[in-house]
């Protein structure tokens, strides 16, 4: 099948053409990169982790909000998603390779990666971590090929891939559970030492994830002779209401602990982010941006008038995934990083290098993804003909 | 089906080969041979070895009036470990440094306390935790609890630099290589590794000393002000210095059971 990804018209190799020439120049200022070492970002001492290990964070909702799709469908019979799981497998495929890439430029001496395994490590988060997101890129590609592949043939999927259909949908929360894991169990850190943050990852990435498989949808019905279908928008689009509207609902959750028990270690994250600490308050307005665009996102996709409206929709997802993005890719990391364990405000500003080493990472997950929804169309397109 | 299982170690291939190109072609680029550690750590001890079950450090507040008296219990640290005067803030490496009582102790200062500790700095550096959450968070084992002395090391060669133990650490005790230290060593002590770019470090307890039967450099330069000792002899000096005197210990709340105590 991978031939179908080989040939298209000449909009899909300019549009692939385009992404790769990012990625390329990414990689070379990601050579500058091994070279210098991680000075080129704005990371330091204080805040150790920036703009890469948030995208991380981020993408791994992303890829777990496939499983909106893959759940109902395997699960409930959900007939209607036969028609898009591929789509939410996909994605989840491509947000992987970004999330594995992004930890492998996050990381001071790469060439060492393997000793993760070498010296595997069962204490440590970060090496479940890689169990759990190297296993769910098996799993969606396994699955979403041998699928796709039967339906080309118009055979049923061969019976040994049904158990690894079920395992991937336990392993689809259990990906960002363990990323939650990363962050949760550190006990300095009172922004991210909280029981809820798992679950306010879960609801972000099925908000997320869906909203972009909504306006993926939507863009595919429009570039391409396959249509995702009207029911199955819909649905997805319930799926995003819900879950953006938990998201929202987690937060206000913490937001009650932390300022109720008036703990300052807790309080003073939220602070710095929304109000600003000691005069410093770079991510104010990005917060309440942020917060701004969930609740458009929730206004705008549980009252049923505005989410029929596939262009009001469209809005909605965007802003959905904006909000959930300054949210996590953003706000996460800095935030829990300010004030540092000496209660001193650094703050960290990403620098150009490496905003644009992420912006390629960015792109060559679209690469990967625009190549296979390409060949998941292709297959579509056939099967109807 | 033997097309699709075909295609299925096609698209293996391919993407085992997009992971491994990385470290492949930044393996080429390798200054040193990296040597392939037992999995156990050990420290092997010398005949003129200190031992103790759990090192441990009392400072003694009071015999410090001023920022000079912290000087030259810095230098000599910072200098036989051949750490750089990096010229950027943020990206500063520091075993030892002194903060204000407040930044020190944040989770609970003492409000109206005597003015002494509000206004002279304290001495922080690696607390060699009993249970210390960087160890937890390492994923690669690079940093750990010799069992021997209650150190915890770091093994600048296995270290992956991902800074999960920064982001563990509760006491900001850990610093990383944003880029190559060397250049910014003054004089380089030939009897400790100089590090490469992209690992993280901190405060030892002067492992490579006690090796060798030699206190701390910090305790050795503060003429008494520090007190070095194994927290488990009871006839320890730590274990008397303890016992008489009010100490505290840095965020004590979090159950990470510092060995580093402050006589205030």
């Amino acid at each position: 099948m991978l031939e179908l990804a080989l040939k298209g018209s000449k909009r899909y190799y300019g549009w692939m053409g385009f992404l790769l020439a990012i990625v390329g120049v990414g990689f070379l200022i990601y050579l500058k990169q091994l070279d210098f070492g991680l000075g080129i970002t704005g990371m330091g001492r204080d805040v150790s982790w920036g703009f890469y290990i948030a995208q991380f964070t981020f993408l791994v909702g992303v890829a777990a909000g496939g499983v909106m799709v893959v759940l109902p469908y395997y699960l409930h019979d959900y007939k209607a998603y036969g028609r898009i799981t591929i789509l939410g497998e996909f994605l989840a495929i491509a947000a992987l390779v970004m999330c594995l890439t992004f930890i492998i430029v996050d990381l001071g001496q790469p060439r060492r990666i393997f000793n993760v395994w070498l010296y595997p490590t069962l204490n440590s988060v970060l090496f479940w971590d890689t169990i759990v997101l190297n296993g769910y890129l098996f799993l969606n590609i396994v699955v979403g090929w041998n699928v796709l592949e039967a339906e080309r043939n118009g055979v049923h999927y061969p019976a040994w891939v049904k158990p690894f259909i079920y395992l991937s949908i336990p392993w689809a929360i259990s990906i960002h559970t363990v990323t939650a894991y990363l962050y949760a169990g550190l006990p300095g850190r009172g922004f991210w030492m909280t029981a809820i943050m798992a679950p306010r990852f879960l609801s972000s990435a099925f908000a997320s994830g869906p909203a972009l498989l909504v306006l993926l949808c939507l863009i595919i019905r429009r570039t391409t002779n396959f249509d995702p279908g009207r029911q199955q928008i819909q649905t997805l689009a319930k799926t995003v209401a819900y879950a953006i509207v938990l998201n929202v609902f987690f937060f206000l959750c913490e937001v009650f602990t932390v300022f109720y028990s008036q703990i300052p270690e807790h309080m003073d994250h939220f602070t710095y982010l929304f109000v600003g600490l000691h005069g410093h308050g770079t991510y104010v307005p990005w917060m309440w941006t942020s917060m701004g665009l969930m609740v458009i996102g929730i206004i705008l996709l549980v009252n049923p008038v505005t989410r029929r409206n596939e262009g009001v929709l469209a809005v909605a997802c965007i802003a959905v995934f904006a909000g959930t993005w300054i949210d996590k890719g953003l706000g996460l990391i800095s935030g829990g990083f300010v004030p540092n364990p000496l209660h001193e405000v650094n703050e960290y500003i990403p620098t150009l290098p490496e905003l644009f080493i992420s912006l390629a990472i960015w792109c060559l997950g679209f690469f990967v993804l625009t190549g296979l929804f390409k060949i998941a169309v292709s297959v579509k397109e056939e099967v109807r003909e | 089906m033997e097309r699709s299982r075909r295609d299925i170690l096609k698209l293996f291939g391919i993407s085992a080969l997009a992971l491994s190109t990385g470290p492949v072609l930044d393996a080429y680029a390798a200054e040193q041979v990296e040597h392939g550690a037992a999995a156990e750590p050990y420290v092997k001890m010398g005949g003129k070895a200190l031992k103790a079950q759990q090192w441990a450090l009392v400072i003694d507040t009071h015999k410090f009036e001023s920022e000079e008296d912290f000087t030259p219990l810095i230098e000599a640290c910072h200098k036989i470990h051949n750490v750089p005067s990096l010229p950027i803030k943020r990206r500063e490496i520091k075993w030892i440094w002194t903060a204000p009582y407040h930044n020190a102790f944040p989770m609970s200062p003492m409000k109206f306390v005597d003015e002494k500790l509000e206004h002279t700095p304290l001495l922080v550096l690696c607390n060699h935790c009993e249970n210390p959450p960087c160890v937890r968070a390492c994923p690669t084992n690079a940093t750990f609890k010799n069992p021997d002395n209650g150190i915890v090391m770091m093994d600048f060669h296995r270290c992956i630099g991902c800074r999960f133990c920064m982001a563990a650490c509760p006491f900001g005790s850990r610093s990383f290589n944003f880029r190559d230290p060397r250049p910014f060593i003054a004089e380089t002590n030939k009897q400790f590794p100089t590090r490469t770019k992209g690992v993280v470090e901190k405060c030892n307890f002067c492992a490579e000393r006690l090796a060798v039967g030699q206190l701390p450099a910090c305790v050795e330069a503060s003429n008494g002000k520090l007190v070095f000792g194994d927290l488990y002899d009871p006839e320890s000096k730590v274990r008397e210095l303890i016992r008489t005197n009010y100490t505290i210990r840095r965020k004590q709340a979090l159950g990470t059971e510092p060995a580093v105590y402050y006589i205030v």
